[in-house]
């Protein structure tokens, strides 16, 4: 009998710190561990006691790349608790900015961390050297994202400008309609990307997801919706923990969700898509349409194009809002603390993330749940891996261990942000 | 005359959420130009690639909260002719550093899951409480500014130039009108470094330290101030104890508002 294994200590090109390990008995796979070695950062722990309008700024240091989503679902977690919502303008500024992010981290994963797999480049700057126009439109695009997301939320990393309620400061119509230029290119780029990456050598492999995805009646998934699957599920978000479970294996420092009853599931992009495409804009599905994309997509490593879809849609939704806006007359409606659960689960980059307050009369956080879209994937990620590898055994050893970790990238997986998650139990 | 080899330069990270390392990538207009002199030789998110140290330069993100990384960051010190930290976390611990006014080892010892999976240490500290360290970049995240800064005064043998003076001074350059002697937001501006340009007060929000103290710092004076105005314990005590909770002036500070 014939062993093998593949290992990778620390795998680049995603946030955090993970490695791969699988063993191969006998052409099967006998053990498959995505490994995630960043220490726990225990931030569900220290949210006790801090008062419920600290959550936005402390829960987006969970994670540089992505601190919308934590900020995001955080709020409408928080005015859920206290019985408020926020509509009109103030509401269209959320999806602004939501819009800014997608726009900043696709960019980042399509162009930086996920195509020089495809192209066969260490990185992205090896690729820069044979693909440079393309490097260089990459890096304009991430920057417009970037730039929507400072002008909303005053820097791209860690916004300040966001509250339970609403804002700090609106900005002006001027200062939004500056953007719309600049904004039209990146639409034109991100229809480009859809093109250049539907180009890509992909692997021949499809697995039968059970997809899970935020979905509302009139538009693409940012912040609000019931939470769907391609199954038969149909729920509110509040629930979430009805319905999914999380467990602790011990070489990972990130719980692994499952469905209950069901196990693994897959959120993110090919998620979205397959679940909402007649939400995307017209140009959008006829981009996806044009390089013969239409849902279900079943083949994970085409996540680099929904992503660049997605791009798209991104940048025409940014346009409309821009296009009708006006400045409200205050930054945010008033919200007072009361005694209560709320809910929050909003569409990161990533797919879904789900957060849970309980606060007290004095508005401290008594309890908090957060679960990332990575430890949602978990699963389904080492899953594909042990779908993945026995087809292709007779691979070099270092090309098998490459495209096994372009596996794992397929799901732009954010280590910092699974591992902080930690559940403590109070006595 | 023949051509110096480029500097080598590492990114290393520990306890962190990649905000400052992303940063880097942040530099979208500057990135292709930092690639032309330096070389990029150990930047896990950004590359496979892996070059064997002794490097030039190395950028530390993330504090030490781990048996393994109180080792691990020796041995980067080792492989590095330079260290610079980069951010709050490596800095002064972070926001994880909240941990350190608790007793961990109680509850981690009351995990819900599995506590036996999991190894930490007590307290989140700093990678300058460890190794010796070149330079401090401070912020939570850093400034893309400030780290282009850092990088160039290395690559022309300079002492970066970096204020140490307090977010006011920013806030007086660019007209902004104090909340602090006005509508009254708890502000942290007198007692914190600059850097952000007086980013919260110019969206109308007080300063909630991102930067970390200031030099000097009269956190006292400023608590007094607020406690005078009606302001309660509790609440100076969660301003000062956030995202450089552990920096000695702010600590101190926070301690002194426990019951």
């Amino acid at each position: 009998m014939k062993s093998r294994s593949i290992k990778v200590d620390y795998l680049a090109r995603v946030e955090g710190e993970g490695g791969i390990q699988i063993k191969i008995h006998d052409k099967t796979v006998s053990e498959v561990q995505f490994d995630i070695f960043e220490p726990p950062r225990f931030f569900e722990a220290f949210l006790r006691g801090r008062h419920f309008t600290e959550a936005p700024d402390i829960t987006a240091r969970i994670c540089g790349i992505c601190p919308i989503a934590y900020q995001m679902s955080s709020i409408h977690a928080m005015e859920s608790a206290c019985g408020v919502s926020v509509t009109g303008q103030l509401r269209a500024l959320r999806r602004l900015i939501y819009c800014g992010e997608w726009i900043e981290s696709h960019a980042l994963h399509i162009y930086m961390l996920h195509a020089p797999d495809f192209l066969g480049y260490q990185d992205v700057l090896q690729m820069a050297r044979d693909h440079g126009d393309a490097v260089k439109q990459a890096l304009k695009l991430k920057k417009i994202g970037n730039e929507l997301v400072t002008l909303v939320g005053g820097r791209e990393i860690h916004p300040i400008n966001l509250r339970v309620g609403g804002f700090y400061r609106v900005p002006t119509r001027n200062e939004l309609r500056g953007l719309a230029d600049r904004l039209k290119w990146a639409r034109d780029a991100a229809l480009e990307t859809v093109k250049l990456t539907a180009t890509f050598p992909f692997p021949e492999f499809e697995r039968d997801y059970e997809f899970v995805a935020l979905h509302h009646e009139e538009e693409y998934p940012f912040n609000e919706g019931k939470l769907i699957s391609n199954r038969g599920l149909d729920i509110p978000i509040s629930e979430y923990e009805n319905h999914f479970a999380e467990e602790h294996v011990s070489y990972s420092n990130a719980l692994h969700s499952v469905m209950k009853s069901r196990g693994a599931y897959l959120v993110g992009p090919l998620a979205r898509f397959n679940l909402n495409f007649d939400k995307l804009t017209p140009a959008a599905q006829q981009a996806a349409r044009d390089v013969g994309l239409v849902p279900p997509v079943k083949n994970q490593f085409k996540s680099i194009i929904v992503r660049s879809v997605e791009t798209v849609y991104a940048c025409e939704e940014a346009l409309r809002i821009i296009q009708e806006y006006e400045m409200p007359e205050s930054a945010a409606i008033d919200v007072h603390p009361r005694p209560g659960v709320g809910y929050g689960c909003t569409e990161a980059p990533r797919g879904i993330l789900y957060h849970r307050y309980r606060i007290n009369d004095k508005g401290l956080i008594v309890e908090a749940k957060i679960v990332p879209p990575t430890s949602q994937n978990q699963k389904s990620m080492e899953l594909d891996l042990r779908d993945f590898v026995p087809a292709r055994l007779n691979l070099p050893q270092d090309k098998l261990t490459w495209q096994c970790e372009q596996a794992i990238r397929n799901y732009d997986p954010c280590i910092s942000c699974a591992t902080h998650f930690i559940q403590l139990e109070f006595q | 005359m023949k051509k110096s080899r480029k500097p080598k330069l590492a990114v290393w990270k520990f306890s962190s959420c990649d905000g400052c390392q992303l940063t880097l990538l942040d530099c979208e207009d500057e990135l292709l130009a930092v690639a032309e002199n330096i070389e990029i030789a150990n930047f896990p998110e950004a590359s496979r690639n892996v070059v064997k140290g002794p490097y030039d330069l190395s950028l530390v993100e993330g504090s030490i909260t781990t048996p393994h990384d109180a080792e691990r960051i020796h041995q980067v010190r080792r492989s590095s002719k330079v260290l610079i930290t980069i951010g709050a976390c490596a800095t002064a611990g972070g926001i994880q550093a909240l941990r350190n006014f608790k007793d961990v080892r109680e509850f981690t010892s009351i995990v819900y899951a599995t506590p036996s999976y999991i190894e930490t240490l007590n307290k989140s500290t700093s990678i300058a409480d460890h190794v010796f360290v070149d330079f401090e970049l401070r912020g939570c995240p850093i400034s893309k500014h400030q780290l282009v800064e850092v990088l160039s005064a290395y690559l022309n043998g300079r002492k970066p130039a970096t204020p140490t003076y307090s977010v006011c001074v920013d806030c007086k350059r660019r007209g902004i009108v104090c909340g602090l002697v006005t509508h009254g937001p708890p502000c942290l501006g007198p007692v914190t470094q600059a850097g952000c340009n007086a980013l919260c007060p110019s969206y109308h929000r007080g300063c909630f330290g991102c930067f970390g103290p200031k030099e000097t710092p009269n956190t006292s004076s400023l608590a007094s101030y607020w406690l005078s105005l009606g302001m309660k314990n509790p609440d100076l005590l969660r301003l000062f104890r956030s995202y450089n909770a552990y920096a000695e002036p702010f600590r101190k500070e926070s301690e002194a508002h426990e019951k």
